[in-house]
């Protein structure tokens, strides 16, 4: 990767484009995870932070790491508000993910209420990063609104399923000028490789990680396969056909009575 | 000792007895105070409990449940059936898979603190009901604050506030004053309290707590009558619909459980998950979990037992919800000894409370009123114990994961 693809998010630049989680796995392991990402913002759910208590999550995030707290737990936009606000205090980051479920069994984002949420917290000068369902009506709504970037999932959060939206992720690429950020729902590196070459700004994986048998060594496959997937995006893919192969002698071949 | 005596042999006395005959009043009519949910939920848990008929289920049901993406209640009944048995491995195995899936290594923390030990209930297999002979106490505010601050100095950061089901001793105010306190320590708060109307559970959510638990025991009202001889709790439906009324009251999360081995435990585990299911497809943002508490010894009766609940039975239990509900909680209690608990969280359990006393000012020494335990608990150990022994199964013990909002 060459110095000068850096990636932009709400004026800051950074030269990693893998966000890691740090949920459900051992607080030992975030500084490894970390280092073998080569991560430079890392989240944490808010409601993970046990200030002054026994594990602390954020007793075990490494220095120098951009810290980027989420809003889980929030059911609605006026939550997501307050947990916001609580975030900056503790975790003294404008950087916020607004996470806004109100589903225990699937925990699909509300879309509505996390374009509410957007705007009230980029007013107040949040660096406001919306996760939600790859919608491009929303995903305007929210830029229109002030976020940072989009962030779409790929599937419901934890299952590991891949891109099951990936069309419609790809309407966002094209259509939306922030960075997009594809995030939930990757479960493999070769899914994250699939993202960056699809134009994707930067990866979002938690579970893929935190489920593997090798926690630090998943996370180092993971940026392996994003610088992959990045660089193969901007050196411009090859051509993918949609059906069968590319006939040598299209319906023109016939013509014979070419000018010399 | 048939299954019908089993829970109440030395307790009952012929006095009582005559008098329970004579005053037990209809337990599926809602009292005065009562409030009546317009809601089907519980005639389909009924039903449903009432169709299962887990002896027509075959290995090849069992299979196919397990090779589900999404299981549905004839999976769940499938799961819970006795040709699931034979299975148990291969099905802990898929549902440890489903917890790590979910949940990663975490494990939640958190003690129970109970309050006060008055009842008014007559329950036959429970250490604090009305007719049996222990020391009865209740907790003043600032006894509840020591206690507290006890509890909290050992690191654990949330707190599971439980009394007897006496509103009249414990009044409603007075569980609302031991939430504010707890506010003060700790981050999360649930409450295992008698059942209330929902504008109550509105009150106690404004004075911190969010979580509601409530045992409904068996599912079998003609059993569960015979078991629960007199107070409110007598009363049925009244306590099936609490969960219910509790989210409607804007509690965030409910808990579901039935006293293992009091009945049928495959039909009531059934209803249990069934109840569980029917509330989270109802109000989707409902958070889910599951207790499975089996029978325990009691003060003056040390013969109460599961009965046909062996440990291989309660696993069976707790993978068919993990397997049904996947994103739900499911606590295991003191009930279990350290050896059961440690595996069951290794599989399919998420939560688990450790610096444990059922007893009343348990927690600081100062405190001169003590009350008698509800039951004996068979895992002692202290709140360092339980995270290094998390740590050692190579599980990360958490504190809090939750923000009141």
């Amino acid at each position: 990767m060459t110095n000068t693809d850096k990636f932009v998010l709400g004026g800051h630049e950074f030269d990693s484009r893998f966000i890691l989680g740090s949920g459900k796995y051992s607080l030992e392991l975030i500084k490894a995870a970390v280092e073998n990402a080569g991560a430079q913002i890392i989240t944490l759910a808010l409601r993970r932070a046990n200030e002054g208590g026994m594990a602390n999550i954020l007793d075990y995030i490494p220095e120098g790491v951009t810290l980027l707290p989420n809003t889980s737990g929030a059911r609605n936009a006026d939550e997501a508000v307050r947990i916001a606000r609580l975030s900056r205090e503790i975790c003294g980051s404008d950087f916020v993910k607004i996470e806004v479920i109100h589903d225990s069994k699937y925990l699909l984002p509300d879309n509505y209420e996390t374009a509410r949420a957007t705007e009230i917290l980029a007013k107040e000068g949040f660096i406001v990063m919306p996760y939600m369902y790859p919608d491009l009506n929303a995903a305007r709504d929210m830029a229109n609104a002030g976020a940072a970037c989009i962030m779409p999932l790929g599937s419901p959060i934890g299952s590991n399923k891949g891109i099951c939206t990936k069309d419609f992720i790809q309407i966002l690429i094209d259509e939306i000028d922030l960075p997009i950020i594809v995030d939930a729902g990757i479960g493999r590196p070769s899914q994250a490789c699939e993202a960056m070459e699809m134009g994707a700004a930067a990866v979002m994986a938690n579970t893929a990680i935190a489920t593997a048998g090798d926690i630090p060594a998943m996370a180092g496959a993971f940026k392996k396969a994003i610088e992959a997937g990045r660089t193969a995006y901007l050196s411009g893919m090859g051509r993918v056909m949609d059906k069968g192969a590319s006939a040598s002698s299209p319906l023109t071949g016939f013509i014979q009575d070419q000018e010399a | 000792m048939s299954a019908e005596n089993h829970v109440n042999e030395s307790i009952l006395s012929d006095e009582i007895k005559e008098h329970q005959k004579k005053n037990r009043i209809d337990h599926m009519t809602y009292l005065p105070d009562m409030e009546v949910l317009e809601s089907d939920i519980m005639d389909q848990v009924i039903r449903a409990m009432d169709n299962y008929d887990y002896d027509k289920y075959t290995e090849a049901d069992v299979r196919r449940a397990l090779a589900h993406d999404n299981r549905t209640p004839e999976d769940f009944a499938a799961l819970l059936s006795p040709a699931a048995l034979p299975l148990l491995e291969e099905i802990a195995q898929c549902a440890q898979a489903e917890t790590k899936k979910h949940f990663g290594n975490s494990i939640y923390m958190f003690t129970p603190l109970y309050i006060a030990n008055y009842c008014e209930n007559y329950c036959i297999y429970c250490g604090f009901n009305c007719h049996n002979k222990i020391n009865r106490a209740k907790l003043n505010p600032e006894e509840i604050e020591k206690e507290m601050a006890a509890i909290a100095r050992t690191g654990l950061q949330e707190i599971l506030i439980l009394t007897g089901e006496s509103k009249k001793k414990s009044s409603v105010e007075y569980i609302g004053e031991a939430c504010k306190i707890a506010r003060k320590y700790f981050k999360v708060i649930g409450l295992e309290v008698y059942p209330m109307n929902s504008d109550e559970y509105a009150y106690l959510h404004e004075c911190g707590a969010d979580y509601v638990t409530v045992f409904q025991e068996t599912y079998n009202s003609d059993k569960y009558e015979t078991l629960h001889l007199a107070g409110h709790k007598r009363i049925f439906p009244y306590r099936l619909n609490a969960q219910e009324r509790a989210i409607r009251g804007g509690m965030r999360g409910v808990g579901f459980a039935a006293l293992l081995g009091l009945d049928d435990f495959r039909k009531d585990a059934f209803a249990t998950g069934m109840h569980a299911y029917l509330l989270q497809r109802k109000y989707p943002h409902a958070e889910i979990a599951f207790s499975c508490p089996r029978l325990r010894p009691i003060i003056n009766n040390d013969k109460i037992n599961p009965m046909d609940v062996h440990e291989a039975q309660l696993l069976q239990v707790v993978c068919a919800y993990r397997l049904f509900m996947p994103f739900t909680n499911i606590t295991v209690s003191t009930r279990e000894c350290a050896r059961v608990r440690d595996n069951l969280v290794n599989i399919a359990a998420t939560k688990i409370s450790a610096g444990v006393s059922t007893g009343i000012g348990s927690h600081v020494e100062e405190i001169e009123e003590k009350g008698d335990e509800q039951f004996e608990i068979s895992d002692g150990r202290s709140v360092d114990e339980v995270y290094n022994d998390l740590l050692h199964l190579n599980l990360q013990p958490v504190m809090s994961d939750y923000i009141y909002v």
